[in-house]
Parts: structure tokens; sequence; C-alpha cells
């Protein structure tokens, strides 16, 4: 087998998977932040929990009524979604004239009684959540052993953003949403129904969160810290990406993820900076972020 | 004349009442009253800072604090939502356009949904506005002042809405393009349109309007019709300090 850099292939692009798997990660949890945040304004702190909600919806979905994987995949999104829509209509329309500070306040605030709540009910250890037979096993490409479940959760999640870019970038309603982005009012004033637009988008960032959620249950334990360790991360990539632009979002999530991964490789110390380092460079640069527009 | 008596006795399209409105502790109307007939062309003239687009924002419901009364065909709208009187067949071109950065001008000029049947097709928007059809994929802020304006005029044309309000059309652009404006919402008043024009250009004003509202401080003070503007001129030029 040849070697790079005195690296050997198996380490390199065992990294490089890795590094891929917690950029789409990255990339759905911050895509779904950039649209709120697109939107309503709201830096939604909550994002993290939500993801949780994700897996341990689909967690309860096997052990309390026995349905799978697949089926979680679609119920755990709607019912996260659900309570997403439930928390916009009777909390966050209250804040949309405030500073964003207190919808950060107030999903903050949400994300640590909810993670407080799955503590107190299911402790800390993590529960095992198994992928689907389907999906177990994997491939021997030669140069790496790659898992049929992660090469899965690389294709649901690149879908997943494509499809949410198509949505935003190519359709009526993403047209209306990136209009009333700009200028609610108007928007309001043509006849369109904006808070029903605010809250359903409010709700399709939540259930992407938790999508991403139920990807992520077989691979790391369903635990309820999961969203809190992640969070941070993905505030980073939001920040390098730039806040509000759907397509930085999916770019910078995926192309951080195999960053981290490479840094791995080469400078395994760094590996856990990384991300935090390029975003204070980008932020002496390009405060805007590497796609946002200028402010 | 025969024409503006008759109109006089059948039921406005519009009729605006005692209209009050706010921004913040502001109050900027202090009771407007007028009103125009279907097929008009009406203005509000007045000096900077009369009220002439807050008017218009309010009877939008755009002014988040406004009180008095706006009919539109007998129905009563000044507590409504502004997409509910949208919906019920009022579009406003606002004085600063209004284009959306992120929509192409394709997108801009489909946005607005059809809120009556009757709007224009798409097609005789561009038969009225070629420049437009041209620059459908730009991105809608990359158009000219006057595309843009265009654009703003023309994206309203197609929702059914049969009132218009439109705020400043020819404000900052060429007079060429004002002109080409100017011929437009002639047209467009053949096609059957009512029409509310805040204008500062008072010479365009008279070219295309039926009868002039005097807004002064919140309040109209005066109105003038059309065809009587040459007897009237000096008390118009007085009000308006030109």
């Amino acid at each position: 087998m040849f070697e790079l850099l005195g690296i050997p292939p198996q380490a390199l692009f065992g990294q490089l998977l890795l590094g891929l798997i917690n950029g789409s990660f990255y990339a759905m949890l911050s895509l779904g932040l950039a649209v709120i945040f697109g939107l309503l304004n709201i830096i939604n702190f909550a994002h993290g929990a939500q993801y949780m909600m994700g897996a341990f919806v689909a967690w309860m979905l096997g052990n309390y009524l026995g349905l799978g994987y697949w089926w979680a995949l679609v119920i755990a999104p709607v019912v996260v979604g659900a309570s997403g829509i439930v928390i916009e209509r009777l909390m966050l329309s209250r804040l949309y004239h405030l500073d964003h500070l207190y919808g950060l306040l107030l999903t903050f605030g949400l994300a640590l009684i909810i993670q407080g709540l799955f503590r107190n009910a299911y402790g800390v250890s993590g529960m095992p959540y198994t992928a689907p037979p389907v999906l177990a096993g994997g491939q021997n490409l030669g140069f790496m052993f790659l898992p049929n479940y992660r090469a899965w959760v690389v294709v649901a999640s690149l879908v997943a953003c494509f499809g949410t870019w198509f949505l935003i970038e190519k359709t009526r309603l993403g047209a209306y949403l990136r209009a009333a982005t700009e200028n609610p009012t108007l928007v309001g004033a043509f006849g369109i129904n904006v808070p029903r637009l605010i809250t359903l988008t409010y709700g399709f960032g939540v259930g992407l969160a938790a999508f991403a959620g139920v990807l992520a249950a077989p691979i790391y334990s369903v635990n309820p810290n999961m969203g809190a360790d992640l969070i941070i991360v993905v505030f980073a990539v939001v920040v390098i990406g730039g806040m509000g632009s759907i397509m930085g979002a999916i770019v910078t999530g995926f192309g951080l993820g195999i960053i981290e991964g490479l840094t791995r490789v080469f400078y395994p110390e760094g590996s856990a900076v990384v991300i935090f380092v390029i975003m204070a460079l980008v932020l002496l640069v390009k405060p805007q972020g590497l796609f946002g527009r200028p402010v | 004349m025969a024409e503006a008596a008759r109109a006089a006795q059948t039921a406005p399209l519009l009729a605006v009442r005692d209209l009050e409105g706010w921004y913040g502790e502001s109050h900027v109307l202090h009771g407007i009253d007028f009103e125009v007939q279907e097929g008009e062309i009406v203005t509000l003239l007045g000096r900077n800072g009369a009220g002439k687009t807050t008017t218009l924002k309010a009877i939008m419901g755009i002014l988040p604090r406004r009180s008095g009364s706006v009919q539109l065909s007998g129905r009563e709208l000044i507590a409504l939502p502004s997409r509910t009187i949208a919906r019920a067949g009022i579009a406003i071109c606002p004085e600063e356009r209004g284009i959306f950065s992120s929509l192409s001008v394709e997108e801009n000029l489909m946005l607005p949904p059809r809120v009556l049947p009757g709007g224009l097709s798409v097609e005789r928007i561009y038969e009225l506005f070629p420049n437009l059809r041209e620059r459908l994929s730009s991105q809608g802020t990359k158009l000219s002042g006057g595309e843009q304006q265009m654009l703003a005029i023309g994206r309203i044309l197609r929702t059914g809405a049969k009132l218009l309000l439109l705020d400043e059309p020819t404000e900052g652009l060429a007079p060429v393009i004002v002109q080409q404006i100017g011929r437009t919402i002639s047209q467009l008043k053949r096609e059957g349109f009512t029409i509310v024009l805040v204008e500062q250009n008072f010479r365009f004003a008279t070219s295309v309007a039926d009868r002039h509202y005097v807004v002064e401080t919140g309040k109209v003070i005066d109105m003038i019709p059309n065809a009587d503007l040459d007897a009237n001129i000096d008390r118009l030029h007085s009000y308006l300090g030109v």
C-alpha cells in the first residue's frame, strides 16, 4: 500500500470519512439555524436540544411502539417540528419586535429545560440505537473500510441539504421566504400570510434538526447531552459561513467537517480547536462570514 | 364634466373617512377624507412630510396604528391586517420600490399572489414593459432605477387588484422613463384600473390624473379636478409652495 506523507491511507481516509460524517451534521444543523435566523431573526439556541429530541423520539418510537428506523426518520422530524411550532406560536412570536438577544436567551433557557428533563428521565449514560439491518455491514474499498450506515448518513444529509436549498432557492414558496426575509411588511401587503410562513419555517428548521438527530442516533449513543456538545461547533460553523446564507451553511458545514478530519490526521492536537481558529480568522478578515452579505 | 358628474352619483370604489395615523407616538394623519371613483386616477399632492405616503400605508394596512374608516366598495378595511386588505383587491407600489435583491426579476414579478380574477397576463405586462422580458434572470436590484420601477408596477398588475396605490413612481427617474411610465399609467386607466397616485412631480401628476387632493399636515384641505386646473393653478401653487 502507498503512503502519503508518512500517513497510512487507512488512517487518512478513515479520518476523511469521519470528517465527512461530522460535516453532514454540521451542514444540516447550521442550515436549519441559517433558515431560522434569516426569517425569524432568532438565534435558535434550542437547536442542539431539538436535534437530541429527534434522536430520543426515534429511540422512544422503537422502544415503546416498536416502530423502526425508517418510521422514525419520518415521524421524529414531524413530531419535533410540531413541538417547535408550538414554541414559536406561544413564545417566540412575542419576541420578534425585540433585540436578537431576547430570542437567544429564551431558546437557550428552553434548551436547558429540555436537556434537564431528558437527563432526569433517562440519565446521561446514553442508550444504544441500532441501525436497520439493511444498512449493517460495510464495503471494503481496498484503501479503506466503508460502513454502509455512514455512507447512508452522508448521502441522506446531502439529499436533505440540497433538497432544502432547492426548496428555498428554486420554488415559489422559497421565493416567498426569501422575500419575507428581506421585507416582511411588503410581502404581507401583497396578501401573503407572513406569520404562518414564519411558523412553518421554524417548524421546518426544527424538523431538520430532528432529522439529523435520527441519523445520528445509531452513530452516537442517544444521550441528553448529544446536542449540547455539537451545537457549539455548529454555531462556529454558522459564524464562518455567514448567518442567513443557505449555500454557505451547506458548503461550510461539509468543508469544516473535512478540515477537522484532516487536522486529526496531520496534527491531532489541533483537531479540537481548528474550527474555532478558523472562526477567529474569518471574523478578523470577513466579519460577515465567508458567504454572508456585507452588513 | 358629464363623466365626473355621473361618477359622483355612484358609490365610490374607495372611500377614506377621518383617517388618522401614528408613527409610534407621533400623530401624522389628522383625519384624511377623500374618495375615488372606479376607473379614476386621483393624486395626493402636498409638500414633503404632509402625510401622503403615510396615507397610502394606512389604506394598505401597513401603518401599525390607524383609525377612522377605509372602505373598498363599501367593505370596511380599517381593522384588517394588510394581507387581508391585499386580498380585498388593493395593491401597493411603495416609494422605495421594494424590489427584492435575493429574488430574480422573474421571481419578483411572480411574487405577489393572484388575489382576484382578471389580473393582466404576464405576456401583457411584458408588452407594457418590454425591458423586463430581457432581464428575467437578473437579480432584481441589478436593474436600473427605471426598470426597477417598471418591475414594481408590473408585478402588482398580475394580481387582479383593481385599486393600485402608486407612491412617487417617477421619483429620481430620467424624463424619457417618466414619459413611459406616464403612458403606462394612462393605459392602465383605459384597462379599468383605479389609481391613487402620490406624486411630487406636479407636471407629471397633471398629465395623468382626473382629480387632485391637496394634503397638508395630515389633512385633505382641497380638491381640484384636473379639468379646472388652469383656473386654480395659483391656489395650487400656493399650497405646494412652488
